[in-house]
C-alpha cells in the first residue's frame, strides 16, 4: 500500500478520526510512516510569539494542539514524525504533499471552522482538488 | 543560516511581487505616522525609502520590512514641536550611533528580560496611541468625514474576501480619491497637512550647532528612539522567523537598524524601525529575502516620483480609516484572556505598561517601567522562604539569599521546637550569597540558646562551597 502517508491535523475530533483510518491503512505495509502536517496559520505567529516566552515554548503549544492524534499514533505503533507548516492551511498542505511527492493525504471532513466552511468552501475541499496524490477525506 | 545568495535571490519571483504590495501599502502609513509626528510626508516616505533601502543590505532578518513607524514617531513629537525638523535629523543620526552600540555590544541578548506582559503592554498601547493620534483627524469635523471613514472600514475588511491579489487598502485608496475629486464633497486631504516633493533625498548635515547643548536636547530623545526601535524589531524579528520557520541574526538586526538610521539621519528622514504589520503582509505575500525589503524601498520611492501630485489629493478620512485598520491588526485581542487567565502580577505589569505608555507617550518608558516592575515582582515572589517540617527534620522550600533571609529567621524565632535536636533538609533550597550563609549562622545561635542541637543536611554542592567559602573567611580573623 501506501509508503509515505500525509495526515493534515488541526486540532479537531475529525482530525483525530482521520487519524485511526491513516493508521489502519498505514498498518497493512510494514514501511508505511505517516507525516503529521499541522499548519500554523501566518496570523497566529504575532499572537503566538507575544504570549510565548520562547521558540521552544511555542513550539510546545503547538504540539499540546495535536496531543490527540500524536498518541493513537503511538499507541498503534506506526512510525510518525511531525511537521508545522506555516500559512494558509488548505495551500500548505497542497504544496507540500506535491513538493515532497506524498503517496496519499489523509484529512478530516471539516476541522475547526465551521463557518468558513460554509461561506468559502472547506480546506478538505481544496486539498482534494488540488493535490496531486490520492486523498482520503474522512468523515 | 541561509547563504548570502540565497537571502538575496532565493525567491526572485516572490520577493519582487511582495516588495510591490508591500511599497502600496507602506505609503499611507508613512504618510499618517508623518502626520503624527508632526512633520512633511516627505520626511515619513524618505525615512521609509532608506530604512528599506540599507536594511535590506545591512539587516540581520531577510524579508522584515524597516520604515518610519508610529511607535518612533510618537517619540519623537515633543523634539519637533519645541525645536524643530533639524533637531530631529541630528536625533535620528544619534539614535542609530546608539543601535549601532547596542548591537557591537550583544544587546540583543538582553531582550529575553523584557517579559511577555511587558511586550504585549507595548503592542497595545501602541495600537491604542496610533488610534488616539487619529482621533483629531475624524472626530467633529463633518458627516461626510464620517461617512469616508466608514467606507474605508467596510471596504478594507470585506475585499480580501474577494480580491487576493492587490492590497485592499490600495483598492478603497484608489476608488474613494476618485469619488471624492468627482463628486466634489468637501474632505480634507493629505495636500491640507503637507506637501508632497517629487523629488529623491539628498544628502545633507543636520542645521545645527555641534554642542554640548544640542547633546543634552536631543541624548534623551535618540535613546529612547533607540530602545523603541529595537524592542518593535527583535519582536518583529522573532515573528518573521516564526512565520517563515527560518532564523535571523538579532545583533546584526540591531547593527543594521543602527546604520539605516544613520543613513536616514543625513538625508532628511525621520527615525525609522522594522514594522510587525508590514513585515506579515510582506511574509504573506510570498517575500522572503533581501530583495522584498529593497524593491519595497525603491518602489515606494518610485511611486512617489510619478504619482506626488496625485498622492496630495487623497482624502484624510481614507487615510484615517486605513489606520484605524492598522491599530486593530497590531492590538494583541489575545490579551483580554490573558488577563483573566495570565497570573495576577503578569496582568498588572501588562496594565502597567500600557497605562504609563498612553500616559507619556514614549513607549521606552513604558517599557522600562514594565522591566522593572516585573523585576520586583519576581524577587518579591522568590524571595518567600516557608518551612515545613515531619518530626524533627525542617524542609526549606525556596531561594536563601539576602532578600529571602527574614522569613527563614523568623520562622525559627517564633515557632516553638519540641525536639532537642533538629535536621534542617537544604534538598528543596539553595543558599546564593554572604546573606544566607549568615542567616544560617544565626538560626543556628538561636537555638543554641535554646539548647537545641541541629544538624544541616542535604545541602547542593555549590551551597557547600559558599558556606566553606564564607565560613573559612571569618575564621581566618
Amino acid at each position: 500500500m501506501y509508503k509515505h502517508i500525509l495526515l493534515a491535523a488541526d486540532g479537531s475530533e475529525n482530525a483525530a478520526r482521520a487519524a485511526k483510518e491513516a493508521i489502519k491503512i498505514a498498518s497493512c505495509r510494514k514501511d508505511s510512516m505517516i507525516e503529521v502536517a499541522y499548519v500554523v496559520d501566518f496570523d497566529q505567529s504575532k499572537t503566538d510569539v507575544l504570549h510565548s516566552g520562547s521558540s521552544e515554548a511555542i513550539n510546545l503549544e503547538r504540539r499540546k494542539k495535536i496531543v490527540k492524534v500524536e498518541q493513537l499514533l503511538k499507541d498503534s505503533g506506526v512510525s510518525y514524525k511531525v511537521t508545522f507548516l506555516h500559512g494558509t492551511p488548505g495551500l500548505e498542505i497542497v504544496n507540500y504533499a506535491n513538493e515532497q511527492q506524498v503517496e496519499l493525504v489523509v484529512i478530516g471532513s471539516r476541522g475547526l471552522n465551521g463557518l468558513q466552511e460554509m461561506v468559502l468552501g472547506s480546506v478538505s475541499h481544496k486539498v482534494m482538488k488540488r493535490v496531486n496524490c490520492p486523498a482520503l477525506i474522512v468523515k | 543560516m541561509q547563504s548570502l545568495k540565497q537571502q538575496w535571490f532565493g525567491n526572485i519571483r516572490g520577493d519582487i511581487l511582495s516588495g510591490i504590495v508591500v511599497a502600496l501599502a507602506l505609503i499611507p502609513e508613512a504618510i499618517a505616522f508623518s502626520i503624527i509626528a508632526g512633520v512633511d510626508p516627505m520626511v515619513g516616505l524618505y525615512a521609509s525609502f532608506t530604512m528599506a533601502v540599507i536594511i535590506a543590505f545591512a539587516g540581520g532578518r531577510p524579508g522584515m520590512i524597516s520604515a518610519a513607524t508610529g511607535a518612533m514617531a510618537l517619540v519623537m513629537v515633543p523634539l519637533i514641536k519645541d525645536y524643530g525638523l533639524e533637531y530631529l535629523f541630528a536625533a535620528t543620526l544619534l539614535t542609530g550611533v546608539i543601535q549601532i552600540l547596542f548591537g557591537v555590544l550583544k544587546v540583543a541578548r538582553l531582550m529575553k528580560f523584557i517579559p511577555n506582559a511587558v511586550m504585549i503592554g507595548f503592542v497595545n498601547s501602541l495600537a491604542i496611541l496610533i488610534f488616539m493620534a487619529q482621533v483629531p483627524h475624524f472626530i467633529g469635523i463633518s458627516t461626510m468625514t464620517y461617512i469616508f471613514v466608514g467606507i474605508t472600514l467596510l471596504l478594507v475588511y470585506t475585499l480580501p474576501r474577494f480580491i487576493k491579489v492587490i492590497p485592499a487598502p490600495l483598492i478603497a485608496i484608489i476608488s474613494l480619491t476618485i469619488v471624492a475629486i468627482f463628486s466634489g464633497v468637501n474632505l480634507r486631504t493629505i495636500g491640507d497637512l503637507g506637501t508632497i516633493t517629487q523629488s529623491l533625498p539628498t544628502f545633507m548635515i543636520p542645521d545645527v550647532p555641534f554642542s554640548l547643548e544640542t547633546l543634552k536636547i536631543i541624548f534623551p530623545f535618540s535613546l529612547s528612539l533607540a530602545i523603541v526601535g529595537l524592542v518593535e524589531s527583535l519582536l518583529t524579528s522573532q515573528i518573521v522567523d516564526d512565520m517563515t520557520g527560518t532564523e535571523s541574526n538579532k545583533n546584526q538586526e540591531a547593527r543594521g537598524q543602527g546604520i539605516a538610521n544613520i543613513v536616514t539621519g543625513f538625508f532628511g528622514g525621520m527615525a525609522g524601525c522594522a514594522m510587525i504589520g508590514q513585515s506579515v503582509i510582506n511574509v504573506k505575500s510570498g517575500g522572503r529575502g533581501r530583495l522584498s525589503t529593497l524593491i519595497a524601498g525603491l518602489f515606494l520611492m518610485f511611486l512617489i516620483l510619478v504619482l506626488g501630485d496625485l498622492v496630495v489629493k487623497i482624502p484624510m478620512p481614507v487615510l484615517v480609516g486605513i489606520m484605524i485598520m492598522v491599530c486593530i491588526g497590531t492590538f494583541d485581542w489575545a490579551s483580554f484572556k490573558y488577563l483573566v487567565k495570565a497570573p495576577r502580577t503578569d496582568a498588572i505589569v501588562m496594565l502597567t505598561t500600557v497605562v504609563i505608555v498612553v500616559w507619556t507617550h514614549d513607549l521606552s518608558k513604558g517599557v522600562i517601567a514594565g522591566v522593572i516592575l516585573s523585576a520586583v515582582f519576581f524577587v518579591v515572589k522568590i524571595s518567600s522562604v516557608s518551612i515545613t517540617h515531619e518530626d524533627n527534620r525542617y524542609y526549606v522550600n525556596g531561594q536563601l539569599f539576602f532578600a529571602s533571609t527574614d522569613s527563614f529567621i523568623d520562622f525559627f524565632k517564633y515557632n516553638e521546637i519540641n525536639s532537642k535536636s533538629i535536621l534542617i533538609d537544604f534538598s528543596n533550597s539553595r543558599i546564593w550569597d554572604e546573606s544566607g550563609v549568615g542567616a544560617l549562622l544565626k538560626v543556628k545561635e538561636l537555638l543554641k540558646e535554646k539548647n537545641i542541637h541541629i544538624e544541616v543536611v542535604e545541602l547542593d554542592s555549590s551551597s557547600k562551597k559558599i558556606i566553606s567559602r564564607l565560613e573559612g573567611a571569618t575564621s581566618s580573623h
